[in-house]
């Protein structure tokens, strides 16, 4: 085994040990011991209809991740390709991104209503902004180099922008769309918290109010491995993007 | 037919307007110069005195604020013509692709039929030492290695000028010494008019034909030494009786002019600020 | 001004006025949303009134502790992860799926531990903050120069007066950017806890609101939330982008 598959190993023993530590001192009112949660995990796992909850909730962050990355990167491609409409907006993004999105629930609930359509709002307001952003400013930051070099290949401007713009900011957007797709499920998470009748964070509520200890634990530690999961395979794809460079 | 690859400028200027409040930027000129087709000629002048404004103009890239500039007797209107190539400072390779797919990628985009590509390429990095790393990404190549691949990536086209911005800056003496060979030898083997900026006056007075010196900001030609070097040279040229008495007077002119951009020396008599 | 400033503020007003059209003509229907100018009146009254003074103090209050302690542990946290590359290399890409996951499911946990009141919220709020806190301090010792800590090993310093007088300053533009992001996180994390359950503070404010239909009282309230954390936020990233300025690129 190499060393840094026994580094995970062991970061893993000790989480489970901490924890187990922490359930041994303030009791399973308050936190479940890891064995409980994991056997909760494993059981959900194996009822249909709680695979009923997790498609619901993968539909609603699919969609809400297709709509943040659509907008996201569109928006971001063209106030960075134009230079005065990305100055005047780069501060204005900033704002909205770094608005806690808590205060616009109300809003989008008053909006959407409860349902399907809410989720995805969420999702969507969570996730576009950074996005967005990350994208304006990777086209932004292309070489100057890269502009010239294309300029002196005497390339036309959609090839400059389809053969050196795109390719030498895909790093960058793809590391905002990391960024934005993990906000994208708390977004679409929450939504389902406030204004859904299905979906893990429907089934979160409802454990909350019963305060079903296992259940919160078992499903909190599901979506982690789940976020964690997509995150790292959008990190191998930003890595292979990169070349190395 | 006119010859290919000759430059001229005629009293070229360029102002760059200042924004918010910035008073305009009077970067080069008015300059005059012939390039003959075929000749090695290189600029030297201080920091910012221009060299880059100039080299900007030379290929298209910006257009002259006044005067004309021609390029085989066309006259350049901030459109790059055909057959200008230009390798600069700054990294240009393309870290998205190999080597191949980068010394490929100006032929593909004009279209050139795919066994034409290869062969041409194929030939390209032969002729720059870089076939042994085709398949190699930029980020894995050292700065000469990724140099050679802008290189080769402009040599493929086949350019009559090829206009260099301090392209060898980044990297060590050594490399530099004998990315100048290279360079030689490139010149000898294509034909074409070269244009070398640099700040480093060994390598001018080595490499070229005739070397200008230019003078702090705004730039103006201030003296062209004619080197007078046979054409088979290389950079072992520096024990040459002449070296040193071309390096000595571009540095006699130069000197002056960089206490000049340093703002340690008077400005000329004509651009004192009233 | 600048022509981008004017041709920003020009937008803004734009998009505002639209709003404010939009809303009295009834294309935006009341029960949505009521128009910008009546929010505005609703802020002023909710503040001249004092009505709401305690709630707001509560939640200010509970942001503050929460902030401090997110940026105090997470400094601490973050140097400790610092020194210690093997366990660091691990939970990197973890702390970025940490923010995917709403923690503050954790709530009811934290209220079972804490009791109904301000030790649950605030420990929340610490909660969310204290990863983006940990994850820029990391960055910002990423980002001392080698050349700044073998100065201080030269002049003797023991490693916790290194790592404060030393190592901190010079991760300062990073460790302000922790600090901004644990105070906006802190607000998600508090608020989120008052709408969901919570003795006093504008999070409860608005959920009693909206379940009311007393929109009037909720979006003024949201309005003076979102005021607040404008005014925070912006002060602290302008401390940001002056430290990131001073500092030169690191």
């Amino acid at each position: 085994m190499t060393a840094r598959r026994l580094d995970h190993v062991l970061l893993l023993v000790g989480f489970l040990a901490l924890w187990q530590l922490l359930h041994w001192a303030v009791g399973p009112d308050v936190v479940a011991s890891p064995a409980a949660t994991i056997v909760r995990a494993g059981a959900l796992l194996g009822t249909p209809a709680f695979w009923g909850h997790i498609n619901a909730t993968l539909t609603a962050f699919a969609l809400a991740s297709v709509i943040s990355i659509v907008g996201g990167i569109a928006l971001g491609l063209w106030l960075g390709l134009r230079r005065f409409a990305g100055d005047v907006a780069d501060p204005i993004l900033g704002t909205l991104y770094s608005i806690p999105k808590i205060t616009l629930y109300p809003i989008i609930l008053l909006m959407f209503g409860l349902g399907v359509s809410a989720k995805i709002a969420f999702g969507v307001i969570h996730g576009i902004f950074p996005i967005a952003i990350f994208a304006m400013n990777a086209v932004r930051n292309v070489a100057p180099v890269f502009r010239r070099t294309a300029r002196v290949m005497r390339l036309s401007p959609l090839a400059t922008a389809a053969t050196v713009m795109a390719p030498a900011a895909l790093p960058e957007i793809l590391a905002g769309i990391r960024v934005g797709v993990a906000l994208t499920l708390l977004g679409t998470l929450i939504g389902e918290l406030f204004a859904a009748t299905s979906g893990l964070g429907f089934v979160l509520i409802r454990a909350m109010d019963v305060h079903a200890v296992v259940d919160i634990l078992a499903i909190t530690l599901l979506l982690f491995c789940f976020a964690a999961c997509v995150n790292a395979s959008l990190r191998l794809v930003e890595r292979w993007a990169r070349h190395g460079g | 037919m006119a010859a290919s690859g000759q430059i001229s400028l005629r009293g070229v200027t360029k102002v760059f307007p200042g924004h918010d409040g910035h008073p305009d930027v009077h970067a080069l000129g008015p300059v005059d110069l012939d390039i003959a087709a075929g000749e090695f000629f290189s600029v030297v002048g201080p920091s910012g005195c221009g060299k880059s404004t100039l080299l900007d103009i030379l290929s298209g890239l910006s257009i002259a604020t006044a005067g004309t500039a021609t390029f085989d007797d066309k006259p350049l209107a901030g459109e790059v013509p055909d057959g200008i190539g230009a390798v600069f400072q700054q990294d240009a390779s393309f870290f998205w692709l190999n080597v191949w797919d980068n010394v490929a990628f100006g032929l593909r985009r004009r279209g050139v039929g795919a066994p034409e590509v290869a062969r041409r390429v194929d030939q390209a990095l032969a002729f720059m030492g870089l076939t042994g790393f085709a398949r190699a990404y930029p980020a894995q190549l050292s700065g000469g290695m990724r140099q050679r691949v802008c290189i080769a990536r402009t040599l493929v086209l086949e350019p009559k000028v090829l206009l260099l911005d301090e392209p060898f800056g980044a990297l060590d003496q050594q490399t530099r010494l004998l990315m100048g060979d290279e360079l030689l030898r490139i010149w000898r083997e294509t034909g074409a008019t070269v244009v070398l900026i640099t700040h480093a006056l060994d390598e001018a007075a080595m490499l070229s034909d005739r070397v200008a010196v230019m003078s702090a900001r705004p730039g103006r030609f201030i003296d062209i030494v004619t080197t007078g070097w046979p054409r088979t040279r290389d950079s072992r040229i520096v024990s040459d009786a002449r070296f040193g008495a071309v390096t000595a007077r571009l540095w006699e002119k130069l000197r002056e002019e960089s206490l000049r951009a340093m703002g340690v020396a008077a400005p000329h008599q004509d651009q004192r600020q009233e | 001004m600048t022509k981008v400033g004017a041709a920003r503020t020009t937008f803004i007003v734009l998009v505002f006025a639209a709003l404010e059209l939009l809303c009295r003509l009834g294309v935006i229907p009341r029960v949505t949303m009521i128009p910008p100018s009546e929010m505005i009146a609703s802020l002023w009254t909710i503040l001249a009134s004092g009505k709401f003074n305690s709630d707001i103090f509560f939640t200010l209050y509970n942001i503050v502790a929460a902030a401090i302690l997110a940026t105090v542990l997470g400094f601490f946290i973050g140097a400790g992860l610092h020194a210690l590359p093997r366990l660091r290399r691990p939970l990197v890409p973890l702390m970025s799926a940490y923010y995917a996951v709403p923690t503050f499911v954790f709530y009811p946990l934290l209220i079972v531990a804490f009791g109904v009141g301000r030790t649950a919220l605030i420990v929340m709020g610490a909660m969310f903050g204290i990863v983006a806190m940990i994850v820029n301090t990391t960055l910002g010792l990423d980002h001392v120069p080698p050349a700044v800590d073998r100065t201080a090993a030269i002049l003797r310093l023991d490693r916790w007066r290194a790592l404060v007088l030393v190592r901190l300053p010079a991760a300062a533009p990073h460790l302000v950017t922790g600090l901004k992001l644990a105070v906006a996180y802190s607000v998600i994390g508090i608020v989120a806890g008052e709408f969901i359950l919570a003795t006093a503070g504008i999070g409860k404010r608005i959920a009693f609101s909206y379940d009311n239909f007393d929109n009037r009282t909720m979006y003024g309230m949201l309005l003076l939330l979102l005021i607040g954390v404008m005014i925070v936020n912006g002060a602290l990233s302008a401390w940001e982008k002056r430290l990131h300025r001073r500092f030169g690129q690191q």
